[in-house]
Order: C-alpha cells, then sequence, then structure tokens
C-alpha cells in the first residue's frame, strides 16, 4: 500500500506550489521542536533536581521549606560508619554482578561462532528463534519462570525428590548462596542467545574467501575459526566491551528487584536498586539517593570518556 | 538474507572423524542450550491446562494431564487483572505509534542539511542516552508535571528515543538522495516530502522499531511501580509481579467466592497458588510467543541497521 502512494507522488507534487512564509530551514526546526521539548523536559530537567542533594529534602514540604545543608549527604556517604559499611556492600555487589556480566559477555561471541558451525540451516533458525525469545520477556516473567521451577515445591526440587537425589528442598531462590553466580546465570539464559545475533550477523558479512583460502593452505575448521572468524568479531566485541565497562556502575534494579527477597537482600543489592530503597522504596532519604546519583553520573560519564580515549587508541574510532 | 551466505560453497570434502565428533559435541550443546531456553514456557503452559489437583502435587512435568481450559476463565475473573491487561495493550499501542511517528519525523528533519542548527540540536538529543540524572530527580518532573496516577506516564516520557531517530536517520541517509531532490523540484513541501516519499521508504526500519518499542512497552514493570499508585492504572507486568506474591490468597479467595461451594470440589479445577501463578504468566507471556517467531526477521535486520554508526 505504501509502495503504491509512493508512485503516485510525482503527479501530485507538481501540483502542489511551493509553501510561503516561514523559510524552509525553521520549518524543519519546528517540526522537531515539540520533541525536543520532550527530550528536553524529561533528559535535561530531571539535572535541575539534582539540587535536591544539597537539601534535607522532606517530600509532602517543598523544597523550599527544607534545610539547605550543603554538602552533608556527600561527605556523610565517606564518614558516617553505617552509611559506609552499607554502600561498600552495595557496591561490592554492583562491581561483582556487573564483573560477572563482563566475564560472561564472551559468551555471545563464542555461541555465535559455534552456532555458525552448524549448517543444517533450519536446526540453525530453529535454535536462533528459541535461544533468542528469553531475552523478550519481562524479569517479572523470568521470576514467575524461575518461582516454577526452582522455588521450594518447584520442578526442580520435586523432581530430584521423587528420583531420591535429594531429601530435603533445596532453595534455590531464597539463600544467601551464590546469589551473584546465580543472578549472573539467569541473565546468561536471557541474553546470550540475543547478544549472539549481531556476531551472528558480522559473522555472515564475512568475506567467503578469506575461508576458502585457508582452507586451500589446509586450516582445520578450528583453526578457521580461531584465525579468521574470531578476528572478525573483536571489533563489535570491544565496542560493547568498552560500553559495558562504562556502565559498571548501572545494572539498572528490575532482575535485581523482583529477585530480592529476605534471604539474599544482603547480596542482591545494587547501586540503582540501592538507591531505590533509600528513597522511595521507604528509606525516604530522598536527598542521599539524589546525592548516590550525582556521583554515579559522574562516575560513568567519566568513564565513557576514558573507555572512549581507549578505543581511540586501540582502533582509531571513537565508540560514542 | 545473511543466511545464504553462511553455507559454505558446496564443495564435496570427506567428513573425517574429528569432525563427526564435533557436529556430535556441537548440536549436542545448541539442543540442551535450547531446551533449556524453551522448557520452561513449555513447562508453564502444559501446567495451567492440566488437571489443577496433578499439577500442584508437582507431577505435570513432561506431558499435559486432564486437559481442561477453566484456568484462564478465572484468571480473567481475578480481580483488576482484566482491567490490567487492557491497561497494557493500550499503552502497547499507543505507545509504540508515538514512537514510531516521532522517530520517522525526527530521523527525517535530522537528515535534513538545511535545517536551523541541526548539528547542534541532534548532539542536543544524541548526548541524552549517555548521561541520566537518576531515579529521583525524574520522579520529581513527574511529580511536578501532574503526570503520575495517569495513564500518559506511560506514554510521553517514552516518546522520544534516541536510538531509534540514529536508526531512522541512517536509513534515510542510505536512500538516494535524488528521490527527494525531484520531488522538491516539483514543489513538494517539506512535510509532503516527508509523507509520500520518505515515510514509506523507511518502513522496514519502523518495524524494527515498533517491534522493539511494543515489547518494551508491554514489558514495562518499573514505571508503574515507580508513577502509578492507582490500581486501575497498573500495567499487566506490575499486576503479574503482585499476584505472583500473593498467589496464597487468591487462590484462597476464588476458594471461598462461592461457586465451590458445594461438598464436592472439583479438585481437578481448582484455583491453586500454582494455577493462577502459572497462568497469569502465560497470559503475559503468551503475545510475545505468538508475535515473537513472526519478526524474528525484523529484528535481526534492525540489529545490523543498528550497527552502523549514527
Amino acid at each position: 500500500m505504501a509502495k503504491a502512494k509512493a508512485e503516485k507522488v510525482p503527479q501530485q507534487a507538481v501540483r502542489k506550489k511551493k509553501e510561503k512564509g516561514i523559510p524552509e530551514k525553521y520549518r524543519l526546526f519546528l517540526i522537531a521542536l515539540p520533541f525536543l521539548v520532550l527530550v528536553f523536559i524529561f533528559s535535561y530537567l530531571p539535572l535541575y533536581g539534582w539540587r535536591y542533594a544539597f537539601y534535607d529534602y522532606k517530600p509532602p514540604l517543598k523544597l523550599s521549606q527544607c534545610d539547605y545543608v550543603g554538602f552533608k549527604w556527600f561527605t556523610m556517604l565517606f564518614r558516617n560508619k553505617g552509611w559506609v559499611t552499607q554502600i561498600v556492600n552495595v557496591l561490592k555487589n554492583t562491581f561483582a554482578m556487573s564483573g560477572l556480566g563482563i566475564l560472561v559477555s564472551v559468551l555471545p561471541v563464542a555461541f555465535a561462532i559455534f552456532l555458525s558451525e552448524i549448517k543444517c540451516k533450519w536446526a540453525k533458525n530453529l535454535i536462533q528463534t528459541l535461544t533468542t525469545l528469553p531475552n523478550f520477556i519481562s524479569w517479572v516473567i523470568v521470576y514467575s519462570v524461575a518461582f516454577s521451577l526452582f522455588s521450594t515445591t518447584g520442578m526442580v526440587n520435586s523432581v530430584l525428590t521423587d528420583l531420591g537425589v535429594i531429601s530435603a528442598p533445596i532453595s534455590f531462590l531464597d539463600s544467601p548462596d551464590h546469589v551473584w553466580l546465580k543472578m549472573c546465570l539467569w541473565g546468561v539464559w536471557k541474553g546470550v542467545g540475543w547478544s549472539s545475533i549481531m556476531y551472528l550477523a558480522a559473522i555472515s558479512s564475512c568475506d567467503q574467501e578469506l575461508y576458502e583460502a585457508a582452507r586451500v593452505d589446509g586450516a582445520g575448521r578450528f583453526r578457521l575459526m580461531w584465525h579468521i572468524t574470531l578476528p572478525q568479531l573483536l571489533p563489535t566485541y570491544f565496542v560493547l566491551l568498552m560500553l559495558s565497562v562504562a556502565n559498571i556502575l548501572s545494572n539498572g534494579m528490575e532482575q535485581y528487584y523482583v529477585f530480592a527477597n529476605a534471604f539474599n537482600k544482603d547480596k542482591i543489592q545494587v547501586l540503582d536498586y540501592y538507591v531505590y530503597t533509600i528513597s522511595m522504596g521507604g528509606g525516604n532519604t530522598y536527598s542521599l539517593g539524589v546525592a548516590i546519583g550525582i556521583l554515579k553520573s559522574i562516575v560513568s560519564v567519566t568513564l565513557l570518556f576514558i573507555v572512549n580515549k581507549i578505543s581511540k587508541k586501540v582502533r582509531g574510532e571513537s565508540i560514542v | 538474507m545473511a543466511k545464504e551466505r553462511l553455507v559454505v560453497p558446496a564443495k564435496k570434502k570427506k567428513t573425517r572423524p574429528g569432525d563427526v565428533v564435533f557436529n556430535i559435541c556441537n548440536y549436542t550443546f545448541f539442543i540442551l542450550f535450547t531446551i533449556m531456553c524453551a522448557f520452561p514456557f513449555y513447562y508453564l503452559i502444559i501446567n495451567t491446562i492440566s488437571n489443577n489437583d496433578l499439577s500442584n502435587r508437582g507431577l505435570i512435568n513432561l506431558i499435559p494431564q486432564g486437559i481442561h481450559f477453566k484456568n484462564y476463565v478465572e484468571v480473567f475473573k481475578i480481580d483488576g487483572f482484566l482491567r490490567s491487561f487492557w491497561i497494557s495493550v493500550a499503552r502497547t499501542v499507543l505507545g509504540t505509534i508515538c514512537t514510531v511517528f516521532a522517530s520517522a519525523l525526527l530521523g527525517f528533519v535530522f537528515s535534513q542539511q538545511k535545517m536551523w542548527a541541526r548539528k547542534f540540536w541532534y548532539r542536543f538529543m544524541v548526548i541524552t542516552m549517555y548521561f541520566s540524572a537518576g531515579l529521583i530527580p525524574m520522579y520529581i518532573i513527574i511529580l511536578n508535571l501532574k503526570l503520575t496516577n495517569t495513564f500518559w506516564v506511560y506514554i510521553i516520557p517514552a516518546i522520544v528515543q534516541p536510538f531509534n531517530v540514529i536508526l531512522v536517520k541512517t536509513f534515510i541517509e542510505s536512500l538516494p538522495a535524488s528521490l527527494q531532490e525531484a520531488a522538491e523540484i516539483d514543489g513538494a513541501g517539506v512535510l509532503q516530502v516527508f509523507f509520500k516519499i520518505v515515510l514509506p521508504l523507511v518502513t522496514p526500519s519502523l518495524a524494527t522499531i515498533a517491534i522493539f518499542a511494543a515489547v518494551g512497552q508491554w514489558n514495562s514493570f518499573q514505571d508503574t511501580m515507580l508513577y502509578i499508585t492507582d490500581k486501575s492504572l497498573y500495567s499487566l507486568q506490575y499486576r503479574v509481579y503482585t499476584y505472583i506474591n500473593q498467589a496464597n490468597s487468591i487462590a484462597m479467595a476464588i476458594k471461598n467466592s462461592g461457586t465451590s461451594n458445594s461438598a464436592l470440589i472439583n479438585l481437578a479445577t481448582q484455583q491453586t497458588p500454582t494455577s493462577i501463578r502459572m497462568s497469569v504468566t502465560v497470559v503475559t507471556v503468551l503475545p510475545i510467543l505468538f508475535i515473537y517467531p513472526m519478526f524474528q526477521k525484523h529484528f535481526v535486520k534492525g540489529m545490523m541497521i543498528g550497527a552502523v554508526k549514527g
């Protein structure tokens, strides 16, 4: 339908006279303006909210009715014993989760390389479709799935009990053990198929002559994978690696929020989740939350600059 | 499109034993992983259509037994579920339309060299991908705009997504410029060029954006959690989250709600916490399970376009 329209255009366009009035360059700008206003409101205006970090903000009150406290919250983060222990613990979790995330970021690369070794087309398509699926499921549903399978009454426990492998159900979800690893594995389950798509695309655009040439020279399958496929994926991997380094402090909160419970709370609380907990999630220390947010943004932007510099050095091309 | 090239030119080479072993291992790994990805969904579905008593006792693992669909009927009777379902449908439809339209229009405008201060405004938008003011400042803005506890909080903040705009802009720039020039010589104005020439041509990238936006809207959970306290505006995902945590009490409520007061309680269709939990999950996942395979090609295409830097 759309194509038919496009073909009719010339005749119609001839009849239309050029609109008068505002010059075209401003007209283009005016078209974009409403959207730019939205960008301003929802991305720039919140920055003005950073001033809340310098007050003792207590929500029903207006900011003007609250005390100005200067850098109290920032110094408290580094001086107050109670807060410091909490923050250290939270940072430990954050770095552990992000670190594991970075470690497993090689998995999609391997996944793509080995998947491309499967020559049966329909099998490959089927695998790709089914392994990408979890990426499109929200964390809430992942949690529900996890609950059905791994809760103390879930499938895994009941099957293991029936088989006589275990006598008492294992609490996979509500225990403080291996929380980091479990969260990481859920991330892998959800993301590996999807992340590999980009690498698969890169593999499919590889020059086939390279493979031919190498094969003529007597290279086996593994050598092709190692010396030809892998090097072609490294640039993409590098960019994604750098970006995940820059995002090391922001692992989001949805996953951790849905999986959190009284047992694993200490191990699962990452920075984003923590900010929520101490402010809107009942803690009511809004100003401290803003202060942490500010520090986090500063660190993230700095990291991004550094990473960009590294990228320029290594690849001669910037990421941002 | 990519797949054709992957097939190595059909050169008859002898399969060596090493290759056979490799293939067996490779296939085994992928089959196992694929089962790991797909089985949980299969497990949920067979359990929701099976005899609830058996399912509750954990006896349904591979094959459904005592098939019935009463769980789904009951699920929609749970207080607020249908309402949330429609809220999610509405936000998905409206949110997707808005994002797609905004991305197309902005992508087009930013592809026009003539635009006033184009570079500046483009950077003004793109830069927002790399910083965020944080949770609370955003909340305060939403609060001051009186968007909390309104449906619009789902739509308005998500309209402009810089990444999507880049996607469209890149795509438009790859189109031959002569098309637009010809239309302009014929006297077409800016909006005419957009609606009649550019819009029909960028539909592939708009399809990609639409799918991502729709999945994002459908799956969105955090915005309800942060900005909505009015239960009638809960999105499905948030509702499901609360149900999962309250499955026991819901099952009790249904049990006590009259229909099963008779001496003979039909255990096979009696709602249990498990059946409720699984049924709401399946209802939430099903739209994606259906739509997803149809659009898988677009994802791949979209990723490839997205891989080109804007």
